[in-house]
């Protein structure tokens, strides 16, 4: 293949990818952070406290994230089918790929609230906020690095996740990776593609890292280096996937 | 201002039951500075949450500003409007400053504010003036972390003063501070008592706290509260545990065969001469194993711990003489262990 075969491919691909974990981020997102609070405040000692709903939430989170991804697709078929129309392409890719990061954010917002201090929750308290203000003012505000940082393993996780959706015609830079790279043989434009995912991914970490980093040292004096604890985090949750 | 009766606060855990509060009855008078002292685990944590009821008490009665506030709380563990209500009308620092990192200092203060729902405008000029109350008009747009604990504390103090509290609940709030620290924040707490006529709760494990600013104060063990009153009134109680540490004199007794008395001296008594009277009256030797004069709630109070020969059978009639004088006597028969301020 030459260049001038591989570029409007290769190029389609990068704006599917981007389409497909652009929307599926955002869905996860708004989808995720509510789940992710409300496991917070349900748990035992919470401010909402109710058991049931909590092991509920828990359970319908761990099932949803034990799934595998090709599976979940299948499963979501016709759900997909009834929101989109259509089962093939990248609006019904991005169905799966947002069900699937949806949990999976809930999980890492779920850490993220759990290390806002407990004082600060009392503080509010005090001066006679609600669940809701206490919410709004104080666990979402306070772990912004944190969700930042989730955020970015989400968007690195839906990448992965995402060379998959080739499966259903949704195109993609996995999906060149695989039919054209592996099935064909066509091993140079595996390895550019691969070369963009990497830097693709170097990108998004970098500005993650960056924007939780710039959000974390306000004030000049921070806790420990942000970065580290990041990118471990970021390695050890997309082995989950 | 702030009163409690039976408050009581029982924590179940794994079927273990730990009682925290046993029945305590505390009554804060408008306007002062009450110190509740205790050693930790004595309740004091409970006792401070018991009162904006961030804790449920299980039993008993809190009543802030004439408000019932138990009878606010309603029987989930989420407060309801009227208690937020009347909570957002008590001020509260804490021991770690609890302010939101994410945060400047001017919009920290502004927070309880936001909570009032009140305008940005009148929120921006209220936290302005607060600032300047606290002397951090110009760390305004500075973040938490940039500030010092003293500094973190007096924006603690700002923030808790944002609603126009009348009563101040402080949670250890000089704990976590360096002593030079410590006296600056607790002058700036009696300051704000006495501008605002800001009545003040304060629970502390520090004896120099108490020492500093308390008008009144309480000694706690072990869920209750063994001893309380203003600090004359403890200063003039025989065998107050909480005299005796706000004021300690040392000196242990020189022989078996002498008696060792403790005269404290306040108000008129402390301008007589009663030591040399009393040398003269009983041709006695004194001997004076220690002495001090020290200011403790804004009073003039000297402690002398004196011996006198034989043992207390014999002076049976010097100390009647010194009591007559109209000083407190509290004869010593075994050396007592100073106790070691109520940690």
């Amino acid at each position: 293949m030459t260049w001038s075969e591989m570029q409007p491919l290769l190029s389609q691909a990068c704006w599917d990818t981007l389409y497909m974990v652009g929307w599926s981020t955002v869905i996860a997102v708004v989808g995720g952070l509510p789940l992710g609070v409300l496991l917070v405040l349900t748990d035992r000692g919470g401010l909402l406290q109710n058991v049931v709903a909590n092991k509920v939430i828990g359970q319908v989170v761990n099932v949803a994230r034990s799934m595998p991804f090709i599976i979940l697709m299948v499963a979501l078929m016709g759900f997909t089918r009834s929101i989109t129309g259509t089962t093939i392409g990248r609006e019904a890719a991005i169905v799966p790929l947002a069900i699937g990061a949806i949990p999976f954010f809930a999980r890492l917002v779920e850490t993220a609230v759990r290390e806002v201090d407990g004082g600060l929750v009392e503080a509010v308290q005090s001066m006679g906020g609600n669940t809701w203000t206490i919410v709004r003012k104080v666990l979402v505000p306070e772990s912004l690095p944190s969700l930042i940082a989730s955020t970015t393993t989400t968007i690195v996780a839906l990448i992965g996740y995402s060379a998959m959706a080739g499966t259903v015609g949704a195109g993609g830079l996995g999906d060149i990776a695989i039919r054209y790279g592996y099935q064909r043989f066509e091993t140079q434009l595996m390895w550019i593609t691969v070369a963009i995912l990497a830097v693709v991914i170097s990108l998004i970490q970098f500005a993650g890292d960056f924007a939780a980093r710039s959000l974390h040292s306000r004030g000049g004096k921070t806790g420990p280096a942000p970065k580290l604890r990041l990118l471990k985090a970021a390695t050890a949750d997309t082995k989950t996937v | 201002m702030i009163t409690t009766t039976g408050l009581t606060k029982v924590y179940r855990s794994r079927g273990r039951e730990v009682t925290a509060l046993d029945g305590v009855d505390l009554h804060v008078r408008e306007g002062e500075v009450y110190g509740v002292i205790g050693q930790s685990g004595a309740g004091k944590s409970s006792l401070i949450r018991c009162v904006n009821l961030l804790e449920r008490p299980t039993a008993g009665t809190v009543t802030v500003a004439g408000q019932d506030l138990t009878a606010l709380a309603g029987r989930g563990p989420r407060a309801g409007k009227e208690l937020r209500e009347a909570r957002s009308r008590i001020g509260m620092v804490f021991q770690h400053f609890n302010l939101l990192s994410s945060r400047t200092v001017q919009d920290n203060v502004e927070l309880p504010l936001e909570i009032l729902g009140k305008s940005g405008k009148e929120r921006s000029r209220k936290a302005l003036e607060l600032l300047d109350l606290v002397g951090l008009a110009d760390k305004a747009k500075a973040y938490p972390a940039q500030l010092s604990g003293g500094q973190k504390q007096r924006v603690g103090i700002a923030r808790a003063l944002a609603g126009d509290p009348k009563v101040l609940l402080s949670d250890e709030a000089t704990s976590a501070l360096d002593p030079e620290t410590t006296r600056s924040i607790l002058q700036l707490l009696r300051d704000l008592n006495r501008q605002l006529g800001l009545t003040v709760l304060l629970i502390t494990h520090e004896m120099d706290v108490v020492k500093s600013i308390c008008d009144s104060a309480a000694l706690m063990e072990n869920g209750r509260i063994v001893e309380s009153g203003t600090v004359s009134e403890l200063l003039a109680t025989p065998g107050s545990e909480l005299a005796t540490a706000l004021f300690p004199v040392g000196g242990e007794a020189t022989g078996d065969d002498r008696t060792v008395v403790d005269v404290t001296f306040h108000g008129e008594a402390a301008t007589q001469p009663v030591i040399s009277q009393l040398s003269r009256t009983y041709n006695i030797d004194i001997s004076i194993l220690g002495a001090a004069i020290d200011t403790v709630g804004g009073l003039q109070v000297g402690r002398m711990r004196i011996e006198l020969p034989g043992r207390y059978e014999d002076n049976v009639v010097p100390i009647g003489f010194l009591r007559e004088q109209g000083l407190q006597i509290d004869v010593i028969d075994e050396p007592v262990l100073v106790k070691e301020g109520a940690k």
